[in-house]
């Protein structure tokens, strides 16, 4: 067998001379972590992390045409966005089956910037060019190596970003993005995350993402800042209630198996790409509701992972867990996981079998963990 | 990492002390710390269990995935640190020391174990 070289980031270097231990993800080379994935989990939680995301995705749709292609092309109603404003959003298949969650950044009038999943990037933007395609007057540019994407996360990463950027950042909110220049480099500087605090993405030009790297490195060491891997990124979303693609999202769920009904906008009035199949999930959801996406929280010590069966109190099957870990935060072990609506009511308690131990677990409301605004 | 020069080595990454009277402890080596992360749970075998060789005894979970503890001599389990099992970290930490694992009172003479040196050069060409 041969495996195809996975793929390194502009920040490669910086990681290895940090010594951070780096793992295949997605075809790219990514930092896990850099020491404890659990103290760069709670320095996130309370100071600031820094992260290098730049294995995501960036697929640009430009043109007069660009919102109503983007209409057209995915679940959400885009073209209604505002410049300078972003949406979160999915693109499904005839079939309502979710191909990948994505955010969109409307960055002109005429421009929006799509980021897909790693994993994703290929089939998004395959798919996107296909389906903009059938649009007049709207392109897709692939623009995966056209950025560098950094993340500063956590309460102090407003205080760190202002250190190096004049942009004012009180007046950019969350799910907002803007054409500015931090550490004398040019940025989109989103105020988007997904680790359940406040935080900033970066996007950059490649080769500027190593000065920006050490500039933030330098401003954040007052404020705590530490380098942060994808360990603790998938433990930070996971206590957030943040779904992950290949998890609690496949191509086998719609945005209603998942939850996530909310981001489908059938009211935009025009036809889209899983419109027919997705009104049939949507009345089904309705009817019928099938599994629901819920939390379990540990009252043992062993871990839940991807896969383990949920099982009611009589050992009969009642769903699947999408995701566990040990949360750093509550200090037990929590999941997302798919029960059938009889088992899903926060308070049921259920069991999770670990290697043929029914462990008890308590179904509660997503997410786990909200932050003080 | 530098591994002690008075420990024995197995394959399956434990280490294992000179017997005082019988008696050796058992426990993870922090190079197989390291490649865990952080462990945040571990299931170790009872005592007065009997352990044999190169089989599983327990296992130790960390953030991302669970591995089995694998016992690196056969015999009785004397004792266990119930320090770790209430501090997991201590595994990270202390690899060596305080977060050792169990001692066992030795049926066998201890076979195929690598010295420092040996288990050097055996994770470093893996």
């Amino acid at each position: 067998m041969t495996t195809a070289p996975t793929r390194k980031t502009p920040l490669d270097a910086v990681h290895r001379r940090l010594g951070a231990t780096i793992a295949p993800f997605a075809g790219w080379d990514m930092p896990l972590r850099y020491g404890s994935e659990r103290e760069e989990h709670v320095a996130v939680r309370t100071t600031a992390g820094l992260f290098d995301l730049s294995h995501m995705g960036e697929i640009t749709v430009a043109g007069p045409a660009a919102g109503a292609a983007l209409d057209f092309a995915l679940v959400g109603n885009l073209s209604a966005l505002a410049v300078n404003r972003a949406r979160y959003t999915m693109i499904v298949g005839e079939d309502g089956g979710i191909l990948d969650d994505l955010i969109v950044y409307r960055t002109g009038e005429q421009e929006f910037m799509v980021v897909a999943n790693a994993a994703n990037a290929e089939v998004v933007l395959s798919e996107l060019t296909c389906r903009v395609a059938a649009v007049e007057g709207a392109d897709v540019r692939d623009d995966r190596e056209a950025y560098a994407l950094i993340a500063v996360q956590g309460p102090e990463a407003a205080g760190i970003l202002a250190r190096l950027t004049d942009t004012e950042l009180d007046g950019l909110k969350y799910y907002a993005c803007l054409p500015g220049t931090v550490a004398g480099t040019e940025a989109l500087i989103a105020r988007t995350g997904y680790t359940g605090e406040d935080g900033f993405e970066l996007f950059v030009a490649p080769e500027a993402a190593e000065a920006l790297w050490e500039a933030l490195t330098e401003a954040g060491a007052a404020h705590g800042l530490v380098p942060a891997g994808l360990s603790c990124r998938d433990t930070l979303r996971l206590e957030a209630g943040m779904p992950l693609y290949g998890h609690e999202l496949t191509t086998a769920t719609t945005p209603f198996d998942a939850g996530l009904g909310r981001v489908v906008k059938f009211d935009k009035n025009k036809s889209f790409v899983g419109r027919d199949a997705l009104a049939k999930a949507a009345d089904a959801a309705e009817a019928d509701p099938p599994r629901k996406l819920v939390g379990l929280v540990a009252e043992g010590r062993r871990v839940p992972r991807a896969g383990f069966a949920v099982v009611g109190t009589d050992g009969t099957a009642v769903g699947e867990v999408t995701s566990g870990a040990p949360s750093p935060t509550l200090g037990k072990p929590i999941a997302i996981a798919y029960v059938d609506a009889a088992h899903a009511e926060p308070g049921t308690r259920v069991a999770v079998d670990i290697r043929g131990n029914a462990e008890p677990y308590e179904v509660v409301a997503l997410p786990f963990y909200k932050r003080a605004r | 990492m530098s591994n002690p020069e008075n420990l024995r080595y197995s394959k399956e990454h434990e280490w294992l002390s000179a017997s005082e009277g019988g008696v050796s402890t058992v426990g993870i080596t922090q190079h197989a710390a390291d490649a865990l992360g952080d462990v945040v749970y571990v299931q170790l075998p009872d005592v007065g269990d009997t352990v044999a060789a190169g089989e599983t005894c327990g296992e130790l979970e960390s953030t991302k995935s669970v591995s089995d503890l694998y016992s690196p001599v056969s015999g009785e389990v004397t004792e266990i640190n119930q320090d770790v099992v209430d501090d997991p970290a201590l595994v990270n930490s202390a690899a060596f020391t305080s977060g050792w694992l169990f001692k066992v009172r030795l049926a066998d003479e201890p076979q195929d174990l690598l010295s420092a040196a040996e288990y050097e050069s055996f994770i470093t060409s893996a």
